[in-house]
């Protein structure tokens, strides 16, 4: 699924609202999202997961193609994890 | 800084930004996730442009160990969510 698709669900299950409000909605929690994280802040969707910023100590790394030593400066990566809602449902057995 | 985001702050965003009822915002928020939640369960990936892809791994059994205790034990098959940050999102984190 990609987001015009998520768009169009919303859209089917609210008839009420037009196409442009739904886009807004989709792009304002994501935005919020991405700002939040921006932040050094944390986001908990209770039943989904939870996403926050884990620093990267730099280190010297290796161009893979060239075997050259390069180094790599301290970095924050985005990093998510599921919550126990997501992965009971993700592995549910009948 | 240390601010955590909530679905109600971002249904609150939503009533103040969208010409929509609180109830409505919170609803969309809650369909938002679920939709995304349905589609991982189906074994899809769900990819948000300029934000990042959310794909579902297969883990095979193996054995695990109790840190603690050290007593081994059988860990399922199961499966997994994985989040990969676009480059947009990993840009804008270290900005």
């Amino acid at each position: 699924m990609i987001k015009s698709q998520l768009v169009k669900k919303l859209l089917n299950k609210n008839p009420h609202l037009i196409q442009k409000d739904v886009e807004s909605i989709t792009s304002l929690v994501l935005e919020k999202i991405t700002s939040t994280l921006e932040n050094d802040g944390r986001v908990e969707i209770r039943g989904f997961g939870s996403l926050s910023i884990r620093k990267r100590k730099s280190k010297n790394g290796r161009n893979p193609r060239t075997g050259e030593s390069v180094f790599v400066p301290e970095k924050k990566a985005p990093i998510f994890k599921s919550g126990k809602g997501l992965r009971d449902r993700l592995n549910y057995k009948a | 800084m240390s601010e955590t985001l909530t679905r109600a702050e971002l249904a609150e965003l939503i009533y103040s930004e969208v010409g929509i009822s609180k109830t409505e915002a919170s609803e969309i928020v809650d369909q938002f996730f679920e939709e995304i939640i349905l589609d991982l369960i189906d074994g899809n990936s769900v990819k948000l442009t300029s934000f990042g892809t959310f794909s579902v791994k297969h883990k095979k059994e193996r054995i695990g160990r109790n840190p603690k205790t050290k007593e081994e034990a059988i860990i399922d098959a199961r499966r997994v969510i994985s989040f990969r940050a676009s480059k947009e999102l990993k840009r804008r984190v270290n900005s």
